[in-house]
């Protein structure tokens, strides 16, 4: 590909060394290169969340991130929060708990920006959780139930 | 028709779908990777009217990784016209192409299509297309274009009005002369943008050796894609399978099949190479179709002690620039659900229906319905506030009582089943009705803006009797369902509706388990594919249980019916003395009996032949509803208006609501809290906006606002039940009543708030600009 720069990045646990073009954003080289499609384009604009993933642990918008910034640094996906079907990560017990999703097209950038606040903040209150996910968007659910979602996986955690 | 003892149905059972969600694991249309792909990039008008005067696709198609581009003038005559359109007597329409023929009218409107190695370099090349249009006047306003003069949309049309439909009434006129008081309102149901979380996507795959078509398309009627392609690219439907695979929201707005199904279909085979194409969300605001856009004058006829006796109503409905699969029957409904609740003598009305050089509006949400719930609760509002009496009082010296079901109201609707005190009972004691109101005297002898509204509203859901089917559509509105069970006793169910969200998977599962005595893990709910589903409509107009869980539950019975004669021969006893419970079938009296499972073994070893039965135990039941049934709610908010800077807080939202029989009182819930806050967003946010020229100024999310976590406070919920007799489950339909209730109950709430500055009515989206100049200027009135 001309113009292309070699970029290592360790997703998800496992490092993958590719040439990508430097306008590459991380979510499609997340899609694309990677095939983790769970990672959603909603708005290509850092505005509704659903490509959230964390990028050395902390939550960010994949559609406003270059892949190149990403170069020498670890992502996690939705792919990556639970080995398998048996050991879920609490958010995604939470999430299915708690009817969380509907459609599930912004389920995994809420479960994402969600796993930032409880890594900071292992009990939030309500209001912190509605100020916390006030970043991503979710048309169906009105947010109460993924409230209680987060709640759920606050408590999950807390028993762990 | 058999009752299956409820063990599953009526429980909060966690959803089926999730699994694989909750982990990224769905396949959305985006996610579709198919060898040889290509990508679509559309390049789009950016002027709402004008003749095209050249397209220069030379600098594109030179490209690096550009494999073809496309305008009309390479398609002309072999795929088309737009297979939207509903089509009414004395409509006045015209053909809509896929790509601009011309002309164009609307911005937006896509003009050529650029395919591409990869994405991106669809994108870079698109943006070397070079479209010299010729611009002409546009008409935006929606009252503007119906005067005589007004530019014209579609110059070979009369005029700019698509359909109008006057309902005089003597009666009404008779009643207005009678009257105690009589009163006017305009209300604006403001174009708002559907904005599912997941766009337009399509992935198009012609084979050429079978001669087969394959669309995946993020849509909540693929046997409708199925048939409008057919048309659209003239080749037999039966080599075409349509898929919705996982739809990241639809809202009515991924009913219709847009231009650009059809239009990719014919690419991929010209190119003999799939094209796949996923809209940005600055096109989904452009080209997916918009809700609402309606103007409503609306007169009523009262008596001093509150009884409305009659309206007159007018529907001025934005159909944009031209005709989606629904749009111009939209109008019409607002006409038939107005008189809500309401025990109302007559109702005159006109509907208009009129072009404009916008984006086409289709359903959205309630579709017609939200309209009439927002005349008619405002309408009640308004009577309260001149009659001196209290909002709730108001509507129940109104209600239709509840012995009078089935009611025909004056505009035509046959309400099948209603109980409007109890809900309304119930909710004024969640609430704490009457403390609420004196805690709001408090507020306001402190000098704050404190306002309660409520609306108590009824709508219209599974859609419905075929009966009025336009012929395009090529399917009526019954439903079907396959239950099919394996020698294992395990079930697929192939379903017609498909959901997107709505967790049928599981409240279909529910049903199998209790008619069948097998666990949820046994059973596959299979939807959204043509080529795997026999004919079925799809998911809509609030009809995925009360239509497609109708249909699966014929094909239950039948099933168990069949299961039951075998059961019978096996165990050498006559069919009526057999009984079923729980998944076996024992002879009365004894203890000789067998499984469901046995039986399914039997069904299908046929070792030991049956006499008069088939192999195999499989049915397939089409359901077509005798009526549409009507849910209803009763719902509060409080709000406080700050006003210093118009600042509205919603404080509490409570909402009893009743939808008939309940498969699964989680879902509801989730369905009830997310209609809610989606009208909420009507009542104070959203708002499709373009200038007087027709330029889109609502275009990304810098600048159109939909709902976010931190708007609202813990809702609180309650539901009675009052069955219905239209369908076999007694369920009504839930998908859409949030939505329907809570948009003129929060406006209500913010009117009353300001009622003591004089304020009689906001206009919709009340945001804070707004209602900072209403109280600017209610003050330099006193």
């Amino acid at each position: 590909m001309p113009g292309s720069v070699p970029v290592s990045i360790t997703v998800n646990g496992s490092k993958h060394e590719c040439a990508v073009e430097p306008r590459t954003l991380l979510v499609h080289f997340l899609r694309e290169e990677l095939d983790l499609t769970g990672v959603h384009i909603g708005c290509e604009s850092t505005l509704c969340g659903a490509c959230t993933v964390h990028l050395n642990g902390r939550a960010v918008k994949s559609c406003t991130v270059l892949a190149v910034q990403a170069d020498g640094q670890e992502v996690t996906t939705i792919e990556g929060l639970a080995p398998d079907a048996d050991n879920l990560h609490p958010l995604q017990v939470g999430f299915w708990e708690k009817h969380g999703l509907q459609c599930g097209y912004c389920t995994p950038g809420m479960i994402m920006a969600a796993k930032q606040l409880l890594d900071d903040n292992p009990n939030p209150t309500e209001d912190e959780i509605r100020e916390a996910i006030d970043g991503n968007i979710c048309r169906c659910t009105g947010y109460q139930q993924i409230v209680d979602a987060v709640q759920h996986a606050a408590e999950v955690a807390g028993a762990a | 028709m058999v009752a299956f003892r409820p063990n599953s149905v009526g429980k909060a059972i966690k959803r089926r779908e999730d699994p694989r969600l909750i982990r990224g694991l769905g396949t959305y249309t985006d996610d579709v990777k198919l060898p040889g792909m290509t990508y679509a990039a559309f390049v789009r008008s950016d002027f709402p009217a004008g003749a095209i005067r050249s397209i220069d696709t030379t600098a594109a198609a030179d490209h690096p990784g550009v494999v073809a581009v496309y305008t009309y003038a390479d398609m002309d005559g072999q795929v088309g016209p737009s297979p939207v359109g509903a089509e009414m007597p004395g409509m006045g329409k015209a053909d809509h192409p896929l790509l601009a023929d011309g002309r164009v009218l609307h911005v937006g409107q896509p003009v050529a299509v650029v395919v591409a190695e990869t994405p991106y370099a669809a994108r870079d090349a698109s943006s070397l297309v070079e479209v010299d249009i010729e611009p002409r006047e546009a008409v935006v306003d929606v009252e503007a274009a119906m005067a005589p003069n007004a530019p014209k949309v579609y110059e070979e049309l009369d005029s700019n009005i698509c359909i109008q439909i006057p309902v005089p009434n003597p009666e009404a006129d008779k009643l207005f002369e009678q009257a105690d008081q009589t009163l006017s309102m305009r209300l604006l149901n403001q174009r708002v943008a559907p904005f599912p979380m997941e766009g337009r996507a399509i992935c198009a795959h012609w084979e050429e050796g079978p001669g087969k078509l394959t669309i995946w398309t993020s849509n909540q009627a693929p046997h409708f894609v199925k048939q409008q392609v057919a048309m659209c690219l003239r080749i037999p439907e039966i080599r075409i399978r349509a898929i919705a695979p996982e739809v990241g929201g639809g809202f009515g707005a991924k009913i219709p099949t847009y231009p650009e199904d059809p239009l990719l279909c014919w690419v991929s085979r010209e190119l003999r190479r799939p094209v796949k194409w996923s809209e940005t969300r600055t096109e989904n605001l452009l080209g997916m179709t918009h809700g609402r856009g309606h103007v409503e004058k609306i007169e009523v006829a009262f008596q001093n002690d509150g009884r409305v006796l009659a309206l007159k109503g007018q529907t001025i409905s934005e159909l944009g620039a031209w005709r989606s699969f629904y749009g111009p029957f939209i109008a019409l409904s607002t006409h038939t659900m107005s008189c809500g609740c309401y025990d109302i003598k007559a109702v005159a009305w006109e509907t208009f229906a009129v072009y404009t050089n916008t984006m086409a509006t289709e359903a959205y949400r309630g579709a017609g319905r939200p309209e009439a719930a927002y005349i008619i609760e405002r309408v009640m509002d308004e009577v309260a506030a001149a009659t001196g009496l209290d909002p709730v009082a108001v509507r129940r010296r109104n209600f239709v009582d509840k012995d009078a079901f089935p009611h025909t109201t004056a505009s035509g609707a046959v309400y099948d089943s209603g109980d409007y005190e109890k809900t309304l009972d119930r909710m004024i004691e969640l609430v704490g009705y009457d403390d609420a109101r004196e805690a709001q005297r408090q507020a306001r002898d402190d000098g704050r803006l404190v306002g309660i509204g409520v609306a108590a509203f009824t709508e219209v859901c599974g859609i419905g009797p075929s009966g009025g089917t336009a012929p395009h559509q090529r399917m009526g509105t019954w439903e079907s369902a396959t239950v099919r069970v394996e020698p294992s006793g395990n079930v697929t169910v192939y379903t017609g509706v498909s959901p997107h969200g709505q967790g049928q998977e599981t409240a279909f599962a529910q049903m199998v388990s209790d008619a069948f005595g097998v666990g949820l893990d046994d059973v596959v709910v299979v939807h959204g594919d043509t080529d795997q589903v026999q004919h079925g409509v799809g998911t809509f107009g609030s009809r995925g249980i009360a239509v497609g869980g109708a249909a699966l539950h014929m094909a239950l019975t039948k099933v168990h019916a069949k299961a039951t004669r075998i059961a019978a021969h096996h165990l050498d006893a006559p069919v009526d003395q057999i009984d079923y419970e729980d998944g076996e079938f024992t002879v009365a009296g004894t203890d000789r009996k067998l499984t469901f499972r046995q039986v399914a073994e039997m069904a299908h070893l046929w070792n030991v032949a049956v006499p008069g039965e088939e192999p195999g135990l499989e049915a397939v039941a089409r359901f077509e509803p005798p009526g549409t049934t009507f849910p209803f709610g009763a719902h509060l908010c409080q709000v406080e208006v700050d006003p210093e800077s118009g600042q509205i807080e919603i404080q509490r939202y409570v909402a009893v609501d009743d939808f008939g029989v309940v498969i699964n009182p989680m879902l509801a819930d989730g369905q009830r809290i997310g209609g809610v806050v989606q009208g909420i967003g009507q009542a104070m946010w959203e708002e499709v906006q373009y200038d007087d020229g027709g330029q889109l100024l609502s275009g990304t999310l810098m600048d159109y606002a939909v709902p976010r976590a931190k708007h609202f406070p813990r809702m609180v919920l309650d539901n009675t039940v009052t069955p219905t007799d239209v369908n076999p489950l007694g369920a009504k339909g839930i998908g859409e009543l949030g939505t329907i209730g809570s948009t003129p109950c929060v406006v209500n709430a913010i009117v009353d708030a300001l009622r003591p500055l004089g304020i009689t009515n906001i206009d919709m989206p009340a945001k804070p600009e707004r209602v900072w100049q209403a109280i600017q200027a209610a003050g330099a009135a006193q």
